[in-house]
């Protein structure tokens, strides 16, 4: 490798080098602010929309209204039947992606041997990989036809079977995570417990777990996060038609599958039906943007750090 | 885990517990708990391996006769039999280099500065907090974003390099990070060294950080382009969803990717479109799981400690 520009024979040299690293360091600089940008630019774009939707629609009507028929000839804009459908697909999700990540994570971290725990997580990323058209194809094809032999009342699309599967795909990131969080608890505290005498799993739930608790709910508010987002799952298997029901059997569209139901039909750019796309991004943004907050503030407030 | 379990057999506990003693009897139930629990860590892990194998089984049962030679080098028809994936697989080779040549250098650019360059005050905390804070940002959002900027302000149309470009956005973050933590492992002393001979700034990163952060940046890379191979939600939204016909000549043309493809097959009426989208999901898995396997593989083998 050649040394350019290391020995500098004389000071006019030493000033083009000095001017190319000011070059370099704005170039640099340049690609940075691209992240903020787009940050901003996401910001402008649902607000600048959002607020030509509410100068048309008042806020009251969409906060209390209980029916979303942007499309329909009936218009109606309340937003929550797409936000309690976003939480009944979720919290399905997130019963099935926490206890088992968690089981499976402390499982792996306490109790297998490190060969099994070294080739179980990789392995499982795989279920992380699989692209969310494929999850949604699977859930609608293979995943309802077999709840319905159990579930009467089951629609073919249904908000169980894609919260089911979303969960699925989550689960390795709450593995993930919360296992690097609790490999990250220093060994002296687990013999502490050993050595009063507790069992594996006294040491699991009563000191990994609260020793690691910040990074835990970090994993799992960034998986609820994934959750809220998905959007092919949903819009496969559970359904575009906009419901306000706790129902998990119901279809009902989730705040994504509205976006991109919308987006697939040919709605002119300036209508009010354009709009409500931002404003239910709008909706989307927000609530991801304050869960993220959180999990950053709660991580900064309760994180244990050992020597 | 190397902690000797020390804990009596089962036989013995279970003869412990027997005696009327109310300590024995607690002690009987903490160590069932104990297996209980371990067992259900068991189970959670199965369920997950076994999830995978009847995703992939089903999926390879229904696709397995449709998956041939003319499958894969036909063009997409309204006839189910004669329908085929040459236009989404070309258009997702095409869309995502385009993404990657785009989003790599703009990556590893905003890494080094944020790890090499930035002093630690408040404008870095801001980009450390404005980064992870757009990995969580749902995919649908960036679509929304791309068709307000460029589509309706740039003017670029529908074609692949609006699709590239969206593509691009998504993964930057991913691509940030990872660089980052590839450039933060490479020890100070090297750096240290470099400064000491009277390098700049730049020839130290250039000659001494890169070459030793690139297996790790390359893994990050990889990994962003599985992501964006799978990604469906942010491209319908710029409207990619179309009826494509030929192979894109120009970056203005239009295109379809293989999710797309797929998406648009599965919510057709008729049932033979199901065996067709199952073949070009396979195909799509074998891409991803590949591209995954190659990052795992890159990984480890590069794996270097200091």
């Amino acid at each position: 490798m050649a040394y350019r520009g290391v020995m500098q024979p004389n000071a006019r040299q030493r000033q083009n080098s000095r001017i190319g690293e000011r070059i370099i360091h704005l170039i640099l600089l340049a690609a940075t602010s691209i992240s903020v940008l787009t940050t901003f630019s996401i910001v402008y774009s649902l607000l600048n929309e959002t607020t030509a939707f509410f100068s048309a629609v008042p806020l009251t009507a969409f906060l209390f209204d209980t029916e979303w028929t942007p499309l329909f000839s009936n218009k109606r804009y309340g937003i929550w039947p797409l936000i309690t459908a976003t939480f009944v697909t979720s919290l399905i999700a997130m019963s099935v992606a926490v206890p088992a990540g968690l089981l499976a994570a402390l499982y792996l971290n306490e109790f297998a041997p490190e060969r099994f725990r070294a080739f179980v997580k990789p392995a499982l990323e795989i279920l992380a990989g699989v692209p969310t058209v494929v999850y949604g194809y699977f859930a609608l094809i293979t995943v309802t036809p077999f709840l319905q032999q159990f579930i009467p009342g089951m629609q073919s699309l249904n908000m169980l079977s894609s919260g089911i599967v979303m969960g699925f795909m989550i689960l390795p990131m709450v593995l993930s995570l919360s296992e690097d969080a609790l490999a990250a608890v220093p060994q002296t505290l687990r013999e502490g417990g050993y050595a009063l005498g507790a069992t594996r799993f006294e040491v699991a739930m009563c000191i990994l777990l609260p020793a690691a608790a910040s990074g835990v709910v970090a994993a799992i508010i960034l998986a609820l996060s994934r959750a809220i987002g998905e959007t092919m799952i949903v819009a496969i298997a559970a359904g575009q038609n906009p419901l306000l029901t706790f129902d998990p059997r119901q279809s009902a569209a989730t705040m994504t599958a509205y976006i991109l139901q919308v987006s697939l039909g040919d709605t002119p750019y300036g209508s009010l039906g354009y709009y409500t796309l931002y404003t239910v991004g709008m909706t989307l943004f927000l609530l991801t943007l304050v869960m993220n907050l959180f999990s950053t503030w709660f991580i900064h407030r309760f994180r244990e750090v050992y020597e | 885990m190397s902690i000797p379990d020390h804990s009596p057999t089962i036989e013995k506990q279970l003869s412990l517990a027997t005696r009327s003693r109310p300590q024995t009897k607690y002690r009987y139930r903490r160590r069932l708990f104990n297996i209980v629990f371990h067992l259900l860590g068991l189970i959670s892990i199965g369920v997950g391996f076994a999830i995978i194998g009847i995703l992939f089984v089903s999926i390879f049962n229904q696709g397995i006769t449709r998956l041939n030679w003319d499958f894969l080098t036909s063009f997409d028809s309204r006839f189910p039999d004669r329908a085929g994936i040459k236009a989404a697989l070309v258009g997702t080779f095409y869309v995502i280099s385009l993404a990657i040549v785009v989003a790599f250098p703009l990556g590893v650019a905003s890494a080094i500065y944020l790890e090499e360059y930035i002093r630690t005050n408040w404008f870095s905390r801001i980009i450390d907090v404005n980064i992870s804070n757009l990995t969580a940002v749902p995919s649908i959002i960036y679509g929304l974003l791309s068709l307000q900027i460029f589509i309706r302000w740039m003017n670029l149309g529908r074609g692949l390099l609006t699709g590239a470009l969206t593509l691009a956005l998504l993964v930057l973050p991913m691509i940030i990070i990872a660089s980052r933590e590839a450039i933060r492992a490479v020890p100070p002393g090297l750096r240290e060294a470099s400064y000491a001979l009277g390098a700049t700034r730049w020839q130290t990163t250039w000659h001494h950080v890169l070459p030793l952060a690139l297996p790790g940046i390359l893994t990050g890379v990889i990994l962003a382009v599985s992501r964006a191979m799978g990604e469906t939600a942010a491209l319908i939204t710029i409207g990619a969803l179309t009826f494509v016909m030929f192979l894109p000549g120009h970056v203005l043309d239009t295109f379809t990717v293989l999710p797309i493809l797929i998406f648009n097959w599965t919510s057709r009426p008729q049932d033979e479109f199901r065996s067709a989208a199952s073949a070009a999901i396979m195909v799509l898995l074998a891409l991803v799981l590949t591209v995954n396997a190659a990052a795992i593989i890159l990984r480890q083998r590069l794996r270097r400690r200091w």
